[in-house]
């Protein structure tokens, strides 16, 4: 696209207007564009949620089934998270095993998730050493409309809250079966992924797919219910100030309690 | 949780809070590359290879403005503890892709339109902050090949165990600590160009533990910058 007329023209007016500390679609800084979840969409699955923010789609589903744990945690169920950015997704999305972006995307959610201790997964196990339930949570990118990092977060948390297994116990010959009872995961904490990205010298939240494209540096933070740092990940090819970072993460601490409530309340009313 | 810290507040390996394991650095060793480096910083011992910038052998991923920059992070099976598939897992491919993000922001890439510089990073012996050793060395083996470069890129990791911040994580302090926060940065400009953190920190032990790790990686890029001058200026010296 680069060196089309109309796009420069576009450009320049998006990083002129983040100067003046405007956006074009009209935001705040710190705004974040419409963000609808929707919990317990796919019946089938233990967990489910599909997230709307602005034009990005994304959906989460958790399907629990039971196995071996990993040997270096006997005693913890697990979890696993991946990511697929589907081919209806964006025209430049195309079918395959996932890309870098993928994976990195999968990785990111998963260090928030998992780093914050949001699943009590000491709660997990059947028989200690043998039999642990395995969560594994996959996300579907079905539009790519920029931060799709939070998005994915954000529906993977509501999946999770959503998610009700059965539960399942050791026979005396070694078969694992229902008792016929089902349960909710054991939920400890609530994190709140939030994405800033720099554009010359602005820095906003939550950027579109046009925002995105013409980013100098992008920052994603988890952060726990006691406001703690719990996951990072800086993207982008270029360079931040330890005062840019530093100002990202003031902001986005400022913002998790309104996305923590907007979670909630979602799952309050649909749940 | 482990004891990683004994009553006279030194570490496993007897290091103090901010002190970084033992390291070395070498440069230009491999001589079909256009630039190489080898480093060993506690048990690390990486190997880095650049090629570069040369023709684009296929027409797809080549840029009209400027060279593409191509970055294999990859662990030898006989690299770890127990033998890893040779088969690029998706943790090789993230730091693949962090790497490669975190030595960009250095290099004149538009001075060779239409060619790839491609990296290659072999892990022999893997050890506690593997990727912070890896772009440090990358970054010798770029300048040893001679592509135009803004600064070096100088990388460590800061991490918190039983309640400290403590610079340069071991294997052991990684593993069984509370906090992985690897950070890389051009210290010229002091450009922070990659971080990732795995584990709780306040927003204050956050600010410190960047302080840590800026201290941390000046120390490496004085040795950085040694190894370059110790194989372009040996006869100079003599």
């Amino acid at each position: 696209m680069k060196g089309l007329v109309l796009d420069n023209l576009r450009r320049d007016q998006l990083t002129d207007a983040i100067s003046k500390g405007r956006r074009l679609d009209g935001r705040g800084m710190s705004e974040y564009r419409k963000l609808e979840i929707r919990p317990g969409i796919i019946p089938k699955a233990e967990g489910s949620a599909r997230v709307k923010l602005g034009d990005t789609e994304v959906m989460a589903g958790v399907k629990i089934e039971h196995g071996k744990p990993f040997p270096d945690t006997p005693d913890q169920g697990v979890l696993i998270i991946n990511a697929e950015v589907l081919p209806l997704a964006s025209e430049y999305a195309e079918p395959g095993p996932p890309d870098e972006d993928a994976i990195e995307l999968a990785r990111v959610v998963d260090r928030g998730i998992r780093e914050s201790k949001m699943v009590d997964v000491n709660k997990l196990v059947i028989v200690p050493g043998k039999e642990v339930y395995l969560m594994y949570v996959d996300i579907s990118v079905i539009s790519t409309g920029g931060n799709l990092f939070d998005a994915s977060s954000y529906a993977v948390v509501a999946a999770l809250m959503n998610t009700k297994f059965k539960i399942l116990k050791q026979e005396e010959n070694g078969s694992v079966i229902p008792t016929g009872e089902t349960s909710e995961l054991p939920i400890v904490d609530l994190p709140v992924s939030i994405t800033a990205v720099k554009i010359k010298k602005g820095i906003i939240l939550d950027p579109d797919v046009e925002e995105e494209s013409i980013n100098d540096g992008r920052l994603t933070v988890a952060y726990d219910q006691e406001g703690n740092l719990c996951a990072i990940q800086k993207g982008q090819a270029s360079g931040l100030k330890v005062e840019e970072i530093m100002e990202m993460v003031k902001m986005g601490k400022e913002k998790v309690p309104e996305i923590r409530e907007m979670i909630r309340g979602a799952l309050e009313k649909n749940g | 949780m482990m004891n990683l810290i004994d009553e006279g507040g030194k570490r496993l390996d007897g290091r103090s809070f901010d002190q970084l394991r033992p390291f070395s650095m070498q440069a230009g060793l491999l001589k079909s590359a256009s630039g190489s480096a080898y480093i060993e910083q506690g048990g690390n011992k990486i190997l880095v290879g650049v090629y570069g910038p040369r023709d684009s052998r296929s027409r797809y991923g080549t840029n009209q403005d400027k060279a593409v920059l191509r970055c294999r992070y990859h662990m030898l099976p006989f690299s770890t503890e127990e033998r890893k598939s040779p088969q690029p897992s998706r943790r090789e491919i993230e730091i693949s892709k962090v790497i490669r993000d975190a030595l960009e922001p250095a290099l004149l890439l538009e001075e060779f339109p239409r060619s790839v510089i491609d990296i290659y990073i072999e892990v022999l012996q893997s050890d506690g902050g593997s990727r912070g050793a890896s772009i440090t060395a990358a970054s010798i083996a770029l300048a040893d090949a001679g592509i135009p470069m803004k600064d070096l890129v100088s990388a460590v990791a800061v991490g918190k165990v039983n309640g400290h911040l403590v610079l340069d994580l071991s294997d052991t302090e990684d593993k069984e600590g509370e906090v992985d926060l690897p950070i890389a940065v051009m210290l010229n400009s002091g450009l922070i160009t990659l971080m990732q953190m795995d584990g709780k920190l306040s927003e204050d032990e956050f600010r410190q533990a960047i302080d840590l790790a800026m201290a941390g990686a000046k120390e490496l890029r004085e040795a950085q910058r040694k190894a370059l001058v110790q194989k372009y200026f040996k006869e100079v010296d003599s």
